[in-house]
């Protein structure tokens, strides 16, 4: 089953296009690493198919609906640039107000449980400024995970995340693959996303510079992507 | 039902911050209780012609003071990228928008409750002759305005100037609403009766309400994601 579609997406700002005419799919299940260099419009395509921005011209899907539809959003992930949880509230009501806000079941008993596997079960009660960065990116995490996406968008997941929460990230995103879901992650950690990746989509100043899948010459030398499609 | 209970979701969110944070509650009351307070030594309290005047002023340091607590309304959201978390969720741009829009009412309406005894002592005015018609036209007004802020708020959030922007776009808008609790709140607390053409003046204040309301949610899926 394709779970996202993107046909003829372009994106102007102002009379700049920032993407040109991008169409790939992704089936369920694979973890497709969106590559490019800085300013190739990866953030730009993450945020339209997360349902953030939306299109000049094309059309996104999410398993069949549009990405901006509020229904099909219950089953995305996000993990932007920002970490995305409040300051001013403790690790708890954090996690119980996206649990709440996604619907989840028992939105309660969810947060609890997202805060024991993240290790911040001791400190559920303390405000998120209190936290050291560390805790905040695995609080961020959990926020991401709570509502058991079927589709993952990653923007740089692991840009200054510390060792421990590049280990959590990494095994929940393994967890989520086996279970049969989707994740398109943007990064410049070649390697890291090569090993996790199945498909890699590469943007070049916002074309379509190659889609397909990941092969043994990408894992073994990472830049040869960019030398055969890409800019050298 | 789902509608309302995500609506007083963001609306208990937003409070929350607020009441910890106190940052925007704090500014506002100590600008409007200045201002009540450098008004009243600059007119007689005891003329006429200030209790003429009494809905005017107060009216213009509600709104004033409530630029303060609109601005921070999608502000705050910006911080961590919340904002980006709150659009991506499956919550309706609506929602999201009337859960906002009902947390700066209360602040506001806590803001004006506040306000109203000070202003009693200060200008030495019964305001309290008429307290259901009062509470009625503060309800709507305070509505109006916060409807209206809330709306700004959302447009002005990725502003460089959002500070400056925000009043700038906002006051013509309110014009309207400000201008009908302001006709409405003088008389109300000079103890006249509500007829006659100050019908009119009540009957602008519920259009306006149910107006902005309907225009709000229509447009604020356009302006939260382009």
């Amino acid at each position: 089953m394709t779970a996202l579609a993107v046909e003829g997406v372009w994106k102007y700002y102002g009379d700049y296009p920032a993407l040109r005419n991008i169409s790939f799919e992704v089936k369920e299940g694979q973890c497709v690493a969106l590559l490019g260099r800085n300013g190739a419009g990866k953030t730009t395509l993450l945020r339209i198919l997360s349902g953030l921005s939306r299109a000049s011209k094309g059309r996104v899907a999410v398993f069949g609906k549009d990405s901006l539809d509020k229904e099909g959003r219950s089953r995305v992930g996000l993990i932007g640039h920002g970490i995305a949880v409040y300051d001013e509230l403790s690790a708890y009501e954090n996690l119980r107000l996206f649990a709440r806000l996604y619907s989840v079941d028992d939105p309660d008993k969810q947060a609890l449980k997202w805060l024991e596997m993240t290790g911040l079960d001791r400190v559920k009660d303390s405000l998120v400024r209190e936290f050291s960065r560390g805790m905040r990116q695995r609080l961020a995490v959990a926020r991401a995970f709570l509502h058991a996406p079927s589709v993952f968008f990653l923007d740089e997941p692991f840009t200054a995340l510390d060792d421990r929460a590049i280990a959590l990230l990494q095994s929940l995103l393994r967890d989520a693959l086996s279970r049969g879901s989707t994740v398109i992650m943007s990064t410049h950690q070649l390697r890291e996303a090569l090993e996790l990746a199945t498909n890699v989509v590469l943007i070049n100043r916002g074309k379509l510079a190659h889609s397909g899948e990941r092969t043994a010459e990408m894992l073994a030398d990472p830049g040869y992507l960019y030398r055969v499609y890409g800019e050298g | 039902m789902r509608f309302v209970r995500q609506c007083l979701t963001v609306a208990t969110k937003d409070l929350r911050s607020e009441f910890r944070t106190k940052e925007a509650i704090n500014a506002s009351l100590s600008f409007a209780l200045v201002i009540l307070l450098l008004f009243s030594f600059a007119f007689d309290p005891t003329a006429d012609t200030t209790r003429e005047i009494a809905g005017g002023l107060l009216w213009l340091v509600f709104a004033f003071a409530g630029a303060l607590i609109l601005n921070r309304s999608f502000a705050r959201e910006l911080e961590n990228d919340c904002l980006d978390a709150l659009i991506a969720s499956p919550i309706p741009g609506p929602a999201l928008y009337l859960g906002k829009t009902a947390a700066n009412f209360v602040l506001l309406l806590g803001i004006e409750v506040v306000c109203m005894p000070v202003f009693g002592v200060f200008y030495n005015i019964r305001w309290y002759q008429q307290p259901g018609w009062l509470a009625l036209v503060m309800v709507l007004a305070t509505w109006g305005v916060a409807l209206v802020g809330t709306l700004f708020s959302a447009l002005t959030v990725n502003l460089r100037l959002r500070e400056l922007m925000l009043p700038m776009l906002v006051f013509p808008m309110m014009i309207p609403c400000l201008m009908a609790a302001m006709q409405l709140s003088t008389p109300i607390i000079a103890g006249q009766p509500i007829a006659g053409e100050l019908l009119a003046w009540l009957r602008l204040l519920v259009a306006f309400d149910i107006i902005f309301t309907a225009l709000a949610v229509f447009m604020i899926d356009i302006i939260l994601i382009g």
